[in-house]
């Protein structure tokens, strides 16, 4: 399957990668380039053969519901661009 | 000989025999840092914490209170948080961050008396094999063997110029696809991605969570498995870090590996595979069975598509790890121009902050995982990836104790070279490693030999899951009978 620039465009927006009109034909053929070597997969009978979903037969560790950790919103808010008055800010979200 | 080219081992004997202290180990180390800009190994330095720390190990190695790694001097890959100290994936999108906490395996390190002399530079956000992608410009190899300059592999480039240039005693690498083998392999070093779950991923920044494992960089395989016994523990951060006890791996190397049977995959027999990479395959096989090995052919018959099912997966959850860097939290926020919002914002951010690789594996990962593509390539590769799994539970069912395989395709190659290559063209340099990843499993690079060029080439060694004490056992065998003993000559 390849690629062509309305999907190219279309992924890049949902990724929220801003790529400018003029490189989303040499985005589309990286794209399309990388999916055909993926299509290898195709040939694979998989019939039958769950998804993995943890690769060691591991059961994930469970603890108690209950706070383990935090009350250090300074250490939290340390490393933002933009911090005011205990919060994250960011440009205006609702008009 | 000068200190900074000691092993772990010697430095930890000469350390508790008081021939030397950690301040002196430390400042030869720091000189030869200052010395090897060329390199472009480190992308920032710790002097002050390395010295201070270094006291503290002499001082504790005074009391008698020393562990193995008191006072060993190491390089710490950019992918790791480290407190206060600047930790950015070789990313411009994580420009000025500096966590406010550790990772669990740092605070390991430092725990047991390690000293930290800095930061390595990497491929951004451990997505490369020739440390090309970094922000900080490539790592550039201390071999040399023409008028070039050499990659030193990736994405752990900086930690392995950094151990073969003898910048320092060893230094941590991570490995998602082969990222701590590779360029062990390009650089004459030994590297240890460990069994999935062995090592805390805590506070290491995430590429692909079921597949990142951290591992040990170093100068031999004893160093190796001393510092791995370091490096790992139990960690209730990481939910999947295993509840099993931490070997001394270490005590595991007898020496002896008679009666162990290891395998030859005979689909790891590419085409166009260079002629002296074959030879050094058959020269290992050949120095573990007159240890005593019994070497056996076998099938792991989905190799081929480890690679592609890599690139599904791997691009997938970076797609998702990497979602975090939105410009609010820390790292970089691009400027707004009047009247832009939120999603100019994000989206300005991250095409300004993340490098073009990144950027294809993000949306690459999207797009496998959006609605209407989910089955087709994320759901068949997670089922390629059992089957793949599956190939090495049977190998290991049926006797085999660890797996012998090339660990590269060729040796190192020129900086730039690749530049038009296709991206695709790149990510063949994993396909003797991400079968690994994919199955979970420990897997060791050796350097054996050198080929016609005079460049290090490494073999790999594949182990049971959680059997890191005979790997290394059996890597200890390979170690001393290829007898690999080359250095870069010094340019830089």
């Amino acid at each position: 399957m390849s690629i062509d620039i309305d999907t190219a465009r279309k992924v890049a927006h949902l990724a929220r990668i801003r790529v400018p009109e003029t490189d989303l034909p040499k985005l589309a053929e990286q794209l399309s380039g990388i999916l055909t070597f993926m299509e290898q997969l195709n040939e694979v009978n998989v019939d039958g053969i769950e998804p993995m979903t943890s690769v060691t037969p591991m059961r994930l560790k469970r603890r108690a519901d209950v706070v383990t950790d935090g009350n250090y919103p300074e250490a939290v808010l340390k490393n933002a661009p933009d911090a005011r008055e205990g919060f994250f800010a960011v440009p205006k979200v609702v008009e | 000989m000068s200190l900074n080219k000691l092993t772990i081992a010697a430095a930890r004997d000469a350390l508790k025999a008081g021939e030397v202290t950690s301040v002196e180990i430390t400042e030869a180390c720091l000189a030869e840092i200052d010395a090897a800009g060329a390199l472009n190994a480190f992308c920032a330095k710790t002097p002050e914490i390395a010295l201070a720390q270094a006291k503290a190990a002499d001082a504790r190695i005074k009391a008698g209170d020393a562990p193995a790694m008191c006072g060993i001097p190491l390089g710490i890959k950019d992918l790791f948080c480290t407190k206060g100290v600047a930790s950015q994936a070789a990313s411009r999108i994580l420009e000025g961050f500096k966590p406010e906490y550790e990772s669990t395996v740092t605070q390991n390190l430092w725990d047991a008396g390690a000293v930290m002399l800095g930061k390595l530079s990497m491929d951004e956000f451990a997505m490369g094999s020739s440390n090309e992608t970094a922000c900080y410009g490539p790592v550039v190899s201390p071999w040399k063997v023409d008028d070039r300059q050499l990659t030193p592999g990736g994405s752990s480039g900086g930690s392995a110029a950094a151990v073969a240039a003898d910048l320092c005693l060893a230094a941590t690498g991570t490995d998602t696809g082969g990222s701590i083998r590779q360029p062990a392999a390009f650089t004459g070093i030994v590297g240890i991605k460990p069994t999935y779950g062995r090592v805390s991923r805590w506070g290491v920044v995430a590429f692909a969570s079921s597949l990142d494992q951290a591992g040990p960089m170093t100068k031999s395989v004893r160093d190796a498995a001393i510092m791995l016994s370091t490096m790992a523990s139990n960690d209730a951060k990481d939910s999947t870090c295993a509840d099993i006890p931490v070997p001394d791996f270490e005590a595991a190397l007898s020496g002896d590996i008679r009666g162990k049977k290891i395998g030859i995959p005979r689909e790891y027999r590419m085409e166009g595979m260079p002629a002296e990479i074959e030879k050094l395959w058959s020269d290992g096989a050949a120095m573990l069975r007159d240890a005593g090995a019994e070497i056996v052919e076998i099938s792991l018959p989905h190799t081929k598509y480890a690679l592609p099912a890599y690139y599904v997966i791997a691009p997938a959850e970076a797609s998702s790890n990497l979602a975090r860097y939105d410009g609010v939290r820390y790292g970089h926020r691009a400027k707004l121009s009047a009247g832009e919002g939120i999603v100019d914002m994000y989206e300005k951010t991250r095409a300004e902050g993340f490098g073009p690789e990144v950027q294809r594996r993000v949306m690459i990962g999207t797009y496998v995982l959006s609605a209407g593509f989910y089955d087709a390539y994320y759901n068949r590769a997670r089922r390629v990836r059992a089957l793949i799994k599956q190939d090495f539970d049977q190998a290991f069912a049926a006797g085999i104790d660890s797996i012998l395989t090339p660990a590269t395709p060729s040796s190192a190659f020129g900086l730039g070279e690749m530049k038009d290559a296709d991206p695709v063209e790149m990510y063949l340099n994993d396909v003797f490693t991400v079968t690994v990843n994919l199955a979970g499993l420990p897997g060791i690079s050796v350097p054996v030999g050198l080929d016609a060029k005079g460049l290090p080439m490494g073999l790999q060694l594949i182990g049971r899951p959680w059997e890191e004490g005979d790997l290394l056992n059996q890597a200890l065998v390979l170690e001393k009978a290829a007898g690999f003993a080359a250095k870069p000559v010094k340019w830089w």
